[in-house]
């Protein structure tokens, strides 16, 4: 899932200074996993919200609501005939969530309530790590389903580097060196030979280094 | 409730913003919930309300948790003592007070 952390309040409410009517609008998915911008985080910032216009004295509506998604139109439209009655939409969706919200209401501004940071998964609760930095070509069939993309500090194709010790990376005591977790997860499977063969240069296009990238499947457009 | 592992965040905000001049969210004693853990899962929402309503210019300190037995009735007496002088000192909720000036 994408995974977002809470932007402080301070500059929610600094964005939102010079704006009377304003919709606090969350989203049903990844950040409602994460418990960043789902229902309950969305009542809680309005809730917060609320409270420091009435104690600065300013008359301020503030509204609730929780999209499905907010990186589908159709549950975007939901809010198609409700929106003129707002001057601001505070998107506690992901990045994706908030440009698709402002896309479709292009003259209405959409400031974002959470800082999105990275797709990975829930070690505990409370607890998020990186997992995947959608590079655009998966070699996670090579690497025994340990991708040195997003775990390895250095993205190396053939590690380990020399900074690699008792398991742990250079950069953090704390973090797992991938290739070394590679080297296990391989051996668990019987596959070390694949460990001795070389990873070709991998086709960066995919990546950002392409640009904004877009998929197109004809097999399911319409 | 019947147990303040159901506290949210969410029930503290709302009673300040309905003007209440104090929140005292009383568990069971630490390390005896019945469900393991909700007492304290219930002390981090306080503490991340406390957060918030400082942040907001309402005080923190008008949310507190408590920690007793339901056999402790002396002790409640002394923690709404308590809690009651501790809400005085720090006089109405600023909310309830700008309401009451712009109604």
């Amino acid at each position: 899932m994408i995974v977002a952390d809470k932007k402080p309040i301070e500059e929610i409410i600094e964005c939102l200074k010079d704006h009377k009517n304003i919709l606090v609008l969350g989203c049903n998915e990844c950040v409602t996993v994460c418990e960043a911008g789902g229902k309950k985080e969305v009542g809680v910032l309005a809730s917060a919200l609320r409270m420091n216009a009435r104690k600065e004295g300013k008359e301020v509506k503030i509204d609730e609501l929780t999209l499905e998604r907010q990186c589908d139109r159709e549950y975007l439209d939901e809010i198609r005939d409700s929106i003129d009655q707002y001057d601001a939409v505070v998107s506690l969706a992901c990045g994706v969530g908030v440009q698709f919200t402002a896309e479709q209401y292009h003259d209405k501004p959409i400031y974002p309530g959470v800082n999105t940071t990275f797709l990975g998964a829930t070690e505990e609760r409370g607890v998020w790590t990186e997992r995947c930095q959608a590079c655009g070509q998966c070699i996670l069939a090579t690497t025994g389903g340990i991708c040195p993309v997003a775990r390895c500090a250095k993205r190396l194709f053939n590690g380990p580097c020399g900074g690699s010790t008792t398991g742990k990376c250079e950069i953090n005591a704390e973090v797992d060196c991938a290739w070394q977790l590679i080297v296990d997860r391989l051996k668990a499977l019987e596959r070390l030979d694949d460990y001795e063969k070389l990873c070709p240069l991998k086709d960066w296009s995919t990546d950002r280094a392409g640009g904004p990238r877009k998929v197109v499947r004809e097999d399911v457009k319409q | 409730m019947p147990c303040t592992g159901k506290v949210d965040v969410i029930h503290i905000m709302r009673s300040f913003e309905k003007g209440a001049d104090g929140v005292a969210v009383v568990g069971c004693l630490e390390g005896e919930c019945h469900f393991n853990a909700g007492n304290l899962m219930a002390r981090r929402r306080v503490e991340q309300a406390q957060k918030i309503l400082d942040t907001v210019g309402v005080g923190g300190q008008r949310a507190q948790m408590y920690n007793l037995s339901s056999s402790e009735g002396p002790r409640f007496a002394q923690y709404a003592t308590e809690m009651t002088e501790k809400i005085k000192e720090l006089g109405p909720n600023p909310i309830r007070v700008a309401k009451n000036k712009a109604a």
